[in-house]
């Protein structure tokens, strides 16, 4: 029977928190890019698009993320793709965060002064520019607490992958479980590493948006 | 060709039945135990003495920051070491309401923080004791302003509790994993599951909605004058 010491535990899971971290990252930024694409089709006001997009966001609002990645997984399967956890996982949570990214921006966009989108008109300004110099300037700088702060929330998302079998922190804490028999140890040390991952993150969110209310 | 067959699934809709009844029945459990947390804590980083409000805003803190199926499994598989052994559902009633308690104790505190000044000093005034001022004056529209925070939390907690199949907790996940496990439709297993849990979560937030003034503006003597 082997010994495992803490240190080994705590090792092994440092290893497996490198995929939790790329995973957020690819979720993030690839739900970011749809987001936007997303919430500019609704400025632009495509035909269509208000509706169709809010239906995506209450479609991935109002289901289990578990559900959604179990339907990634199996639907790819399904459509002849023989794709691994990896990928089904990143396409989920890659959806699941533009469908959160792109109503918390469109919030942010809706908060820049309704005089300010009419300025722009005013100056004959075309839709490019008025997001590009009048509109997107502002609305980022509103943005940026709350999109820091979800950036936690994908993090914690990226837990739930382990279900279909990606190995990342909480997978790797199963996993290392079944060898030594600590659950109490080993859960205790991924609920650690989560909270090291998460807690400046929750931080850096608050403190922009103290500075953000006093600079006003 | 794709060929979708959703008969297979939905053949079994008494367990489909009952998978929803379950999630709904931990939900509803896990919501008012949770609200109530939410509200003893917040009480107690408002008023309580300094040590109480540390170690609230240390749970809060720690809830928030790690995901729900840690917990999950720290409460299901850590505590039996402890010599704490729970059923499933028992496990999943418990990390729901460790979870929904720390983000209503935040909730709740936004509402309380907005309660003008002159309210409390009116109600010490009347000489109400500390409790009756917070129970009575602060609550009651502090609740009220949150309330639609409050819902989408619930709702939010409530579909998450779909990963408590993962403990077999036989909730409407678990269904849908039993479910194809027999007939291997996976894809249909998972979108019958899915739907049901918009639905559910659609009827959650409107009876919410709906209830929420009926429970709170009901209490609050002075809501409409």
């Amino acid at each position: 029977m082997v010994d495992f010491t803490l240190w080994d535990i705590v090792r092994n899971l440092l290893l497996a928190a490198r995929w939790t971290v790329g995973l957020s990252l690819v979720a993030f930024v690839g739900g970011g890019i749809v987001g936007l694409l997303l919430l500019l089709l609704r400025l632009a006001k495509v035909p269509g698009a208000d509706r169709g997009v809010a239906a995506y966001v209450q479609l991935f609002q109002g289901t289990p993320l578990l559900m959604q990645l179990f339907l990634a997984y199996f639907g790819l399967a399904l459509l002849g793709l023989n794709v691994s956890a990896w990928v089904a996982a990143s396409l989920a949570l890659t959806l699941y965060a533009s469908a959160f990214l792109t109503e918390i921006w469109r919030g942010c966009v809706n908060a820049v002064p309704k005089g300010q989108w009419e300025a722009a008109d005013s100056l004959a300004l075309s839709f490019g520019e008025t997001m590009r110099h009048v509109i997107g300037p502002q609305a980022m700088r509103i943005a940026v607490p709350p999109t820091v702060g979800f950036l936690v929330q994908v993090i914690k998302g990226t837990a739930l992958a382990s279900v279909i079998g990606f190995i990342e922190l909480t997978k790797a804490g199963t996993m290392i479980t079944n060898a030594t028999f600590k659950p109490f140890t080993v859960y205790a040390c991924v609920a650690l590493l989560y909270f090291a991952l998460c807690w400046p993150i929750s931080a850096a969110s608050r403190r922009l948006e103290r500075s953000f209310k006093n600079g006003r | 060709m794709i060929q979708l067959d959703f008969g297979a699934v939905l053949v079994q809709w008494p367990a489909l039945l009952r998978g929803a009844a379950l999630t709904l029945g931990l939900s509803a459990v896990a919501a008012v135990l949770g609200v109530g947390v939410g509200v003893a804590c917040a009480w107690a980083r408002a008023h309580g003495p300094r040590w109480l409000s540390a170690l609230v805003s240390g749970y809060v803190e720690a809830v928030r920051n790690t995901p729900f199926i840690v917990q999950l499994f720290f409460i299901f598989f850590g505590l039996p070491s402890l010599g704490v052994k729970l059923t499933p559902e028992v496990a999943s009633v418990i990390a729901m309401v460790v979870n929904l308690g720390a983000y209503a104790a935040e909730i709740v505190r936004a509402g309380i923080e907005t309660t003008p000044r002159g309210q409390v000093e009116a109600a010490r005034s009347l000489a109400l004791t500390e409790m009756q001022v917070f129970v009575r004056v602060v609550l009651p529209p502090s609740l009220a302003r949150v309330w639609p925070a409050l819902t989408s939390q619930i709702v939010i907690v409530m579909l998450g509790s779909a990963v408590c199949g993962q403990i077999s907790a036989q909730e409407l996940s678990y269904t849908a994993n039993l479910i194809q496990s027999r007939n291997f439709r996976a894809f249909e297993a998972y979108i019958v599951a899915t739907l049901i849990y918009l639905a559910l979560s659609i009827a959650v937030r409107s009876l919410l909605n709906w209830l929420g003034p009926k429970l709170i503006f009901g209490r609050m003597p002075n809501a409409n004058r």
